[in-house]
């Protein structure tokens, strides 16, 4: 069991593949057809495709403050691949990847970071919380849609995610608490991409690792390579697998590297250096999977084509977004409350008498 | 040394940089630290340089925590060190609010004065930016309603050095909430020198007789704005800026209601149960025989802060502020 096998007490990683692509581990290699990893290479290629994209957008002024994933590739497809459809996530803030795949889609992640809270309502995907911006927060609601799930028998999981800053959060521990005490279906993973804006993990925590935090909580922990998406892929099968026969949750701590900002408002030359950058460069996680690919002599396609296509796709949804209806006054209001308190209608009205003598003033 | 007094054109950010600066130069039990205030200076920069200048051992990051940044700054307070601490954002202050609520504001009333709490909190505040969730908004009625707490919300870079000098000396707590939508919107001269402005104390920025207006932080700037079209149309608006919240300069406010008979409150937190309540609760049991016309808030509505969108909608706008004005008036 790789829960097992790589202690966090020992400072151990899961890896399967090295920076080459060349398998180190074949006994803990998932077992996958060379089609599913392909599609796997795709998700990840759209994936950095719409990020690069939306940074774009933002630096053309048609969309706010935007936190780029990438980076995280193979750990967003990794979850996004084994996720169902009935399973719940409760995502962070930095988790475009696995959104797409449980079916939310760019135009609603366009929507939101153009300030328009219909980007939250995720209409196809089912069992998608909106992202937690307040940092930490949704730990603690996976473990409540753990709790529910399973008191109702349902054949439902739950994957949630934070960064290693938010693990320095009381909600982290508290959730993680509640989580080992009621064993809940849940899937919680580190996204540790080794900054918290500015602050190194280092200065976060003096711990050896961050899976060894579950060793206070008395659930399985396990420190990954979250650039490889083999090694990904197989700790999220395992766990899944334990939380499904009703043993309770687990902590994954997935080793990445923000390669982006931490959002398009900061300037990460503040704080790290060039060499450091170029160093985690060699573990890029689609650099890593193709490599695998090639070795094998699996990928075929024209990869160019591909991302065009999928730029294009993209641009379409971005398009939709930035053509929806303008926001209305009755937006601000309609779902402050399921039911609208009657001052609540009166502030609308008295809005609208100020509307009506702007409108006359023209 | 009258007219030898130096000074410098400062933007909001720059003059809190500068008070925190001399505070840490002239006083050595101040500590400053938050989430990325140490190497970085703050997302809005408002802690740069002071690392490199005052050493990491007196400015530092901490690790993500509110709840741990504003319980461990009371633990300081309370040992002999006098800490300014900073929360991210407004709405980053909540997972520190139990810390604040249940223990800094009142460690003084429990222990019979034998441990004071002379501590600064201070984050950003407001909306206006176009930021995302949680980053936009004004919670002054909820710190001002804890008993142990003062208030202090500056409008201009002169009141923000010397509010923060004053909240630094203070051996009260301090919510020290700063206008990020004029953070570096407004530039002015301001003494190199350490000065004070006292908290509690209100400041008429323009005299008038039609109308009282009080407003603060953000808002002066947008009253300014209104106060051209008011001037055009004939009314006299005497303008009041509160600088400290708590505790409330009720004398500048009932003089001036006394004076003009009429109150327009602006801020952009919502309604019921805010500032503009408690300035109308003033009102009616300080100035009741004076008033001859209710009391106006232009305030936010009972929502959240809508995103980028939706937020126009929202802001208070100097014509939304003319527009009350003139109905009070003609009451």
């Amino acid at each position: 069991m790789i829960f097992n096998d790589f202690d966090p007490k020992e400072d151990k990683i899961f890896r399967v593949i090295d920076n080459e692509g060349k398998v180190i581990n074949k006994n803990l290699m998932p077992d996958l057809d060379d089609e599913t990893v392909i599609q796997a290479y795709k998700h990840m290629l759209f994936f950095r495709a719409a990020d690069e994209m939306a940074v774009s957008y933002q630096r053309q002024g048609r969309m706010y403050t935007y936190p780029p994933c990438i980076g995280h590739e193979a750990i967003h497809a990794a979850a996004g691949m084994i996720i169902r459809d009935q399973d719940w996530l409760a995502p962070a803030f930095r988790e475009v990847g696995i959104m797409l795949l449980k079916g939310v889609t760019m135009k609603e992640i366009f929507l939101y970071y153009m300030g328009n809270e219909e980007g939250s309502n995720f209409k196809k995907a089912n069992h998608v919380l909106p992202i937690s911006i307040s940092i930490g927060s949704q730990y603690l609601h996976a473990t409540g849609i753990g709790y529910s799930v399973k008191h109702q028998r349902k054949d439902e999981i739950v994957f949630t995610s934070i960064g290693d800053g938010g693990t320095s959060e009381g909600d982290f521990s508290e959730a993680l608490n509640f989580a080992g005490l009621w064993k809940v279906p849940v899937i919680y993973t580190i996204q540790n991409n080794q900054y918290a804006i500015s602050v190194p993990v280092r200065n976060q925590t003096n711990a050896v690792n961050l899976a060894i935090k579950s060793y206070g909580f008395g659930i399985p922990g396990v420190k990954v390579d979250g650039n490889d998406f083999f090694a990904m892929y197989a700790t999220y099968k395992e766990a899944t697998e334990y939380a499904r026969a009703g043993k309770g949750a687990v902590l994954i701590e997935a080793l990445t590297y923000r390669k982006g900002a931490h959002t398009t408002s900061d300037d990460p030359t503040k704080y790290r250096t060039k060499e450091e950058e170029l160093e985690w460069a060699k573990t890029d996680p689609m650099i890593r999977l193709k490599k695998y690919m090639d070795n094998k002599g699996i990928w075929k396609e024209n990869e160019e084509e591909l991302i065009e296509k999928y730029k294009l796709e993209v641009d379409k949804q971005f398009e939709e977004a930035e053509n929806m209806a303008p926001y209305k006054l009755e937006d601000v209001f309609n779902y402050m409350y399921v039911d609208m308190p009657d001052d609540l209608k009166r502030q609308k009205t008295d809005y609208e008498q100020f509307l009506t003598w702007k409108e006359s003033k023209k | 040394m009258e007219g030898e007094q130096k000074m410098s054109v400062m933007t909001i950010v720059q003059a809190i940089n500068n008070a925190l600066d001399i505070m840490l130069e002239e006083d050595k039990t101040v500590v400053v630290f938050g989430e990325d205030a140490g190497v970085e200076g703050g997302v809005f920069r408002v802690t740069e340089g002071l690392q490199k200048k005052h050493g990491v051992e007196r400015v530092f990051d901490t690790p993500i925590a509110e709840s741990a940044i504003v319980g461990t700054g009371l633990g300081m307070a309370l040992s002999g060190l006098r800490p300014v601490v900073e929360l991210q954002f407004d709405g980053f202050s909540y997972p520190g609010f139990n810390q604040i609520i249940s223990n800094v504001s009142r460690m003084n009333n429990r222990s019979r004065g034998m441990y004071k709490a002379p501590m600064v909190i201070r984050f950003p505040y407001g909306g206006g930016i176009n930021a995302l969730e949680h980053h936009s908004e004004s919670p002054e009625a909820l710190y001002s309603h804890i008993p142990g707490l003062k208030v202090v919300v500056p409008s201009t870079p002169h009141d923000a050095k010397g509010l923060m000098i004053a909240a630094i000396e203070s051996n009260d707590p301090v919510i020290f909430m700063e206008p990020k939508r004029i953070y570096r919107a407004i530039k002015q001269e301001v003494s190199d020198d350490k000065f004070s402005i006292p908290l509690g104390k209100a400041k008429v920025l323009n005299e008038g007789t039609d109308v009282t207006v009080v407003a603060f932080g953000t808002m002066i700037r947008e009253c300014q704005k209104a106060l051209v079209m008011t001037k055009e149309a004939g009314i006299s608006v005497e303008l009041i800026d509160l600088r400290t919240i708590y505790p409330i300069d009720k004398e500048t406010i009932v003089n001036s209601i006394k004076k003009t008979s009429k109150l327009v409150i602006v801020a952009e937190a919502p309604t019921s149960f805010s500032v503009g309540g408690e300035l109308m609760a003033i009102a009616n049991e300080e100035a009741f025989l004076y008033l001859e016309a209710p009391p106006k808030r232009v305030m936010g509505f009972d929502t959240i802060v809508p995103l980028a969108k939706g937020e126009p909608l929202y802001m208070i706008t100097p014509e939304r502020i003319f527009y009350e004005i003139e109905r009070t008036v003609k009451f």
